[in-house]
């Protein structure tokens, strides 16, 4: 299938996603979190694919075409990523795919501090506005924050897109 | 520049040659700006094997852009400190605002780009629909602190949490210890991610800061585990629990 088919296909589903990570040293390099039309994993060329959207509140309507499932000897179903590990902790992404399209990337597991609990101090900050700090599992698109470190998010992605070639 | 980059776009039929051109663009920028590479521009500008007069327009725009924060954050934000050339406290944000500049010229409306935990979102994420993008939570990497529902709008966030990260108080030559994180927003990538580094270094401090300046506005985790933001923020923030959890 033209690759330029491929992108509108995926577009009109849930939009598209491409990640990539530029390494540290050697050198850096893209990898694609999408099955390549190839079945080298290290092809140069990403191949764009449907990223995982989150359904909206109920009030917009899922999209009316079926995409066309991609053939890329991608099965579908639930997919967790190996823990892969730096000197600073650890990252493991689950990946949910379907119909050869990644519709829903999850980081399962980051070994980080345990959460204290929280404690209350007062300060007069006037043009200030504060509340206890919220811990919520919120339905997001994206998040801003040194979130994980990138080169163990694109092994535990790559890891659980192999698992899903099986 | 170790950074993992996101592009989702969800305009239906964008050419795959504009997403093509923004990935070649992202290289580019690590072969200018890549500290961990020695032979990039920035590495080499750091080692005075170039001066500025022989750099890139895109390197002198970047230097350009770092010493208007280094100054309006009286040193906090410093590029030079610790001996080495790292200007990468912008360059994530601007190569991200660049690439949106491409998209938007071929023909992108709605789309979000994540650098390294910046973000910049375009348009809605589907009709009626803002972007949510969530604050992470400091000690829990898959829950979030809060949430801002935006349009067009550039967020930024530096925290002590990413330990890969080194960001020291050129004033004091230690890690800053005063906030846990500080996430800014405005519409600029470029600034907010300057702009967030410069206010983490300063701490609570740094909410008055950003609150001083026009169109950008901030929110910090302290470490008593509070949140404290700038008004500007106010009318970003959802309501907690908003949608399914």
């Amino acid at each position: 299938m033209p690759i330029r088919a491929a992108v509108a296909l995926a577009a009109t589903a849930v939009g598209l996603i491409l990640l990539f990570s530029f390494r540290t040293p050697p050198a850096s390099s893209i990898t694609a979190v999408a099955p390549p039309a190839a079945s080298s994993t290290s092809s140069p060329t990403p191949t764009p694919t449907s990223s995982g959207a989150p359904p909206s509140g109920g009030a917009s309507p899922t999209p009316t075409a079926t995409p066309t499932p991609v053939a890329n000897g991608l099965k579908s179903g639930s997919f967790t990523g190996q823990d892969a590990a730096n000197q600073y902790g650890s990252v493991q992404v689950q990946l949910v795919i379907s119909a050869g399209r990644i519709t829903g990337v999850t980081v399962v597991q980051s070994s980080e501090n345990d959460p204290q609990s929280a404690t209350i101090s007062s300060r007069a900050f006037p043009v200030l506005r504060s509340e206890v700090l919220q811990s919520q599992s919120a339905q997001i698109d994206a998040v801003s924050g040194a979130t994980y470190t990138s080169q163990s998010y694109a092994e535990s992605v790559q890891s659980a897109l192999d698992m899903a070639r099986g | 520049m170790g950074t993992v980059v996101t592009l989702d776009v969800r305009d239906p039929g964008l050419p795959k040659a504009a997403i093509d051109a923004a990935i070649a663009w992202f290289h580019e920028v690590d072969a200018r700006f890549s500290t961990f590479r020695d032979d990039s521009e920035i590495s080499r500008l750091g080692r005075a094997e170039l001066d500025v007069g022989e750099c890139s327009t895109d390197v002198r725009e970047v230097l350009g852009l770092c010493a208007e924060v280094e100054r309006r954050s009286q040193g906090s934000f410093d590029i030079r400190y610790g001996g080495r050339l790292d200007p990468s406290g912008l360059v994530k944000g601007w190569s991200a605002e660049r690439a949106a500049e491409m998209l938007v010229a071929a023909g992108a409306r709605d789309f979000f780009i994540g650098a390294g935990g910046d973000v910049l979102t375009r348009g809605r994420a589907a009709p009626g629909r803002c972007w949510r993008v969530g604050i992470r939570h400091p000690e829990d990497a898959v829950r979030m602190a809060a949430v801002l529902e935006t349009g067009s709008l550039a967020v930024a966030t530096s925290g002590a949490y990413e330990r890969g990260q080194h960001i020291l108080d050129p004033r004091t030559r230690r890690a800053p210890d005063g906030v846990l994180s500080m996430t800014v927003a405005g519409p600029s990538l470029s600034y907010a991610d300057a702009f967030a580094t410069a206010a983490f270094v300063m701490g609570e401090e740094g909410l008055d800061w950003v609150a001083g300046i026009d169109g950008y506005a901030a929110l910090a985790i302290t470490r008593d585990h509070r949140m404290v933001w700038t008004a500007g923020m106010d009318a970003l923030l959802a309501g907690p629990g908003r949608g399914p959890a």
